[in-house]
């Protein structure tokens, strides 16, 4: 079943959703109607954070979120993060400090834990060790063990209260 | 968009040499999303394919009716056994398994019907819409059953029995000695990468097909794909696309043939991706274990005979269970001297899911319950647990329970030592959050108790057992530009890291290009497993580089009238050591110059008929220290500290190496206290990650490195063992024993399920 064209701001910019199937998760639409694929599908059941964006502001799992109902609201993806979203762009804190710590093996999980933690360090700028493994227990990493992407968190704050203070 | 997007490895990285923690060149596309997974793959006209699946774990088909499916509107194709075009079985050892069932299923999962249809939901309801009937039968689900039950496949139930005698039969029969017995169990492990299969098969106008896909092995899996296709392997391209975890569980074919049957069938570009619930029935598991053990020692606790019954449940069809009952038998009395040996090794097929190949690999399972094996022996000697293991640590120079003599390294007690050693960091805390069961299910602080113990452990690298190993690569440089082609398949270990740095280390380049990992114009680099990519195809581009450095160097010196000898090659350019002659490396190949290299390791053999022979190339070896807490009421448990030592050669890049340990034991920390597939009666009843726990961020403890022990292993490239294996090997003993220790219980399974300890603990107050 087709539903009307909607809009959505994604990463800034608004888009129309036109052939929109009823039922759609956020994520499908972001990364099949949209070309937007960082977002990722590890589960399609709200249990890895694979596929984690802010909406509105707020971390969900966008496998969980019907497209429909974020119409116009603010979506933010790994995309646009950086300001380019591309190779080419200057990276974001937390990618700078993912891609230093080698906190990044298949990358599978990266996304997802990118804006995790960007939404984190947003909230609480210096984050003891428990408050990040909490904020991060939602996000399934198979490769690393999560300990460089600890040291990533770690660096990123650390970038950010340099940059600000 | 009508191309597909670039696969992942295409592009330059910039280098320095071999121990450095070089970055990854994919890093920063994969903090970008820009990195293209399997699973992000698209194409113009793409059709989206699915699979229907047995529910029964044993059962004849009686009939298929695809009618009602084909008239779901944007459907494209339904096709089912009859449609398979070449021939109707695959394997990695056996071709024992069908593309799509024909008239019979042996497990609950097995696919029976694809479909292709213009959308996900179309798929859905045209999957629903096929009528299949079955006549079930009753499963064989009890392995133990399995020898003497009716054959459930024409090969028979048993896959392999390996019954190994070594040394003196009767060095055990007679007075004085010490003797341990125990049976232990090793439930069903999932190798739970994140990016599920998934792929893209597209025709081609030569009537070919090219298929993008996740895998460890591009080459085999070309070859199985075209024989199932009837179609010459010319015609059969496979490309790597971006591979999101892989641990074993990417050796198999899942969806291979299936995409390109139906992008033949439809003329259109077919992309598949399976759902975590079907990743969970699309791909094989750990083998679960049933292990019994008897040692035997001098009261000094020398060791002096080891009896073992291993029993492997292979599933319903064979995968790589061959090979992980090798090792599992070869291994199975750990990294000890072992002068007297019986082990009986045997997997069996049942009705149950398939079994594989599993990070560890066999090896696992065994060390397990070796580890208990040597703890209860030195509870019954009154000895100190890692002196015993001293005591038996296998140097080089010793034979193995093959009769193999260890010619290369294996620094056993140096790794026991280390880590034995190490300081730990753990501290007693108040927080609620980090005791057992976490905040939500705070077990009484006073209640809990802390357990600590070692484990060791050791497998071989590279495929053993005379199996023609080999990897192939490319050097090209031209115009001062090295390209490197190899078709090794990054699954996220950071192969393509070491490219970069081997590449670096000889030709002194900062710069290098990697070509596309394809099947197309490359042999094969064999399979990204078993811990031999960085030996095998390291060694392949080592070669290759050296090869095109030598044609350089003597172009130079014919060039230039100066001895090869006086010249090396740095930054980008020839230089005479005399300082005589300097060429910029562009200039000096403006006629580029090329090397194609085939590297093989040292050849093997067969095991014999007592499972004896020179099977093995090399081995390495780990040792965990683990602490943990435990609240025995509840059965709560928290790892709370982590500490190993392992057996690396040389580190080529620390980082790395570092990561490899720590997400290693992070997968043996989830089979010690938490990661199982359920089955029950052939079904698997967790298939989620709801259900099925893996470790998170707040499960994982600290792991603290001790010591890489850097002893060059002969032979391979740069000294460098294999590292990604023995982390997974040695950990999950190591928490069971700490747990042991702790609670003073038997724990013979693993994983440790807080009933396991409740109840336990709650008999033993009865008994009381
Ligand atoms: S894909 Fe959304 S939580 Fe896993
Ligand atoms: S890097 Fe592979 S899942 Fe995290």
């Amino acid at each position: 079943m087709r539903t009307d064209p909607y809009r959505l701001t994604v990463n800034g910019r608004p888009v129309e959703v036109i052939d929109g199937h009823a039922g759609e998760s956020l994520l499908f639409v972001l990364r099949e109607r949209l070309g937007l694929p960082g977002s990722k599908n590890a589960c399609e059941e709200g249990e890895c954070g694979s596929c984690s964006v802010l909406l509105d502001g707020d971390l969900v799992c966008s496998c969980l979120v019907l497209a429909a109902a974020a119409a116009d609201r603010d979506v933010a993806t790994v995309e646009g993060l950086s300001d380019a979203g591309g190779e080419v762009g200057p990276l974001a804190y937390v990618q700078r400090a993912f891609v230093e710590a080698g906190a990044v093996q298949c990358g599978f999980c990266t996304p997802g834990l990118l804006m995790a933690v960007d939404a984190l360090l947003c909230e609480e700028p210096d984050p003891d060790d428990l408050t990040v493994r909490e904020a991060i227990s939602g996000n399934l990493c198979r490769c690393t063990g999560y300990g460089r992407i600890l040291e990533a968190v770690d660096r990123a704050a650390a970038m950010r209260r340099e940059a600000c203070s | 968009m009508s191309e597909v997007r670039a696969t992942q490895t295409r592009g330059r990285t910039r280098p320095s040499g071999i121990g450095e923690s070089v970055r990854r060149p994919d890093a920063i596309p994969k903090v970008t999303g820009a990195f293209a997974f399997s699973s992000d793959l698209r194409h113009d006209r793409m059709l989206w394919g699915g699979t229907l699946r047995s529910p029964h774990p044993s059962a004849r088909i009686s009939s298929i009716d695809v009618g009602p499916a084909v008239a779901v509107t944007g459907v494209h194709a339904v096709l089912t056994h009859s449609d398979v075009p070449g021939r109707a079985t695959f394997g990695l050892e056996h071709l024992d398994q069908s593309v799509l069932a024909g008239d019979v299923v042996r497990y609950a999962g097995e696919p029976v019907a694809i479909v292709a249809a213009d959308h996900p939901d179309t798929v859905r309801r045209a999957l629903d819409a096929i009528q299949v009937e079955y006549e079930v039968t009753e499963p064989l689900v009890d392995p133990s059953r399995a020898e003497t039950a009716t054959p459930i496949h024409p090969d028979g139930n048993l896959i392999r029995r390996i019954h190994l005698r070594h040394g003196d039969p009767s060095a055990a029969d007679r007075e004085g000695l010490v003797t341990v017995e125990g049976t232990y169990e090793v439930g069903m492990q999932d190798q739970a990468f994140l990016g599920p299969e998934s792929g893209l098969a597209v025709p081609a106008a030569d009537g070919g097909v090219d298929l993008f896909i996740a895998t460890q092995w591009l080459h085999v899996d070309r070859d199985q794909v075209a024989d199932c296709l009837g179609m010459d392997p010319d015609l059969v391209r496979l490309t790597l696309a971006g591979v999101g975890g892989a641990f074993g569980a990417r050796e198999d074919l899942s969806l291979h043939v299936h995409l390109c049957m139906l992008a033949l069938y439809t003329g259109r570009p077919v992309k598949m991706v399976y759902s975590r619930h079907e990743s969970f029935h699309g791909h094989v598991h750990r083998h679960p274990a049933r292990m019994w053990y008897r040692h035997h020692a001098e009261p000094d606790g020398t060791l002096v005979r080891v009896e073992a019954r291993l029993l492997l449940d292979g599933g319903a069809y064979a995968s790589s269970s061959g090979a992980v009952i090798a090792n599992a038998t070869c291994f199975a009395a750990g990294p000890y001297r072992v002068p007297s040996a019986d082990v009986d090794g045997v997997v069996v097929r049942t009705n149950n899911p398939p079994c594989g190949a599993m990070r560890g690999f066999g090896a696992v399972q065994t060390c397990m319950a070796h580890e208990a094996q040597m703890d209860r022996l030195a509870t019954a000697l009154d000895m100190d647990p890692i002196d015993l293991r001293l005591k038996n640590a296998l140097a080089p120079g010793d034979r193995l329970l093959t009769g193999q003599v260890l010619t290369g390294t294996l620094p056993v007690a140096e790794v026991i030592r280390t880590c034995a050693e190490h300081p730990s960091a753990a501290v007693r805390s108040d927080e609620p959050m980090t005791r057992p069961g976490g905040a939500g299910r705070t077990a009484d602080a006073d209640h809990v108790v802390r357990g600590e113990a070692l484990a060791v452990g050791f497998k071989n690298l590279m495929f053993s057992e005379g199996f023609d190993d080999s990897s192939a690569a490319r050097c090209e440089l031209r115009d001062g530009v090295v390209t490197i082609t190899c078709a090794c398949a990054e699954v996220g270990q950071g192969f393509v890291t070491l490219i970069g740095q081997i590449t670096s280390e000889v030709l002194g380049v900062d710069e290098v290009v990697l070509a596309p990992v394809e099947t197309t114009g490359i042999g094969s680099a064999g399979s990204t497993s078993a811990s031999r990519q960085s030996w095998m195809s390291g060694g392949a581009v080592q070669k290759a580089c050296e090869e095109v450095r030598a044609a350089v160097v003597a172009r130079v010196a014919v060039t230039h009238d100066v001895p090869v000898d006086d010249l090396v090659l740095v930054e980008g350019r020839v230089e005479s050591l005399s300082g005589s002659v300097s060429v910029d490396l562009a200039e000096a190949t403006a006629e580029p110059l090329s090397a194609d290299v085939v590297y093989r390791h040292a050849p093997t053999s067969p095991l014999d008929h007592d499972g004896q022979g020179d099977a093995h190339v090399s081995f390495a070896v780990s040792a965990h220290r683990a602490i943990v807490d435990v609240d025995p009421d509840l059965g709560l448990v928290r790892v709370v500290e982590l500490t190993t030592s392992q057996d690396v050669g040389r580190v080529l890049n620390p980082v790395q190496a570092v990561g490899q340990l720590e997400g290693g034991a992070a997968q043996g920390v989830g089979l010690a206290v938490m990661e199982e597939v359920l089955v029950d009666g052939g079904r698997i009843r967790n298939a989620s990650f709801t259900d099925y726990l893996v470790p998170t961020a707040l499960d994982m403890p600290p792991v603290e490195i001790a010591a890489l022990i850097e002893q060059p292993e002969p032979g391979a490239p740069f000294g460098a063992k294999g590292i990604g294996e023995p982390p997974c090997i040695s950990s999950t003993a190591a928490v069971v024993g700490a747990l042991r220790h702790a609670t003073g219980l038997e724990l013979a399974r693993v994983p440790v399920r807080p009933a396991d300890i409740a109840l336990a603990e709650a008999q033993a107050g009865v008994d009381r």
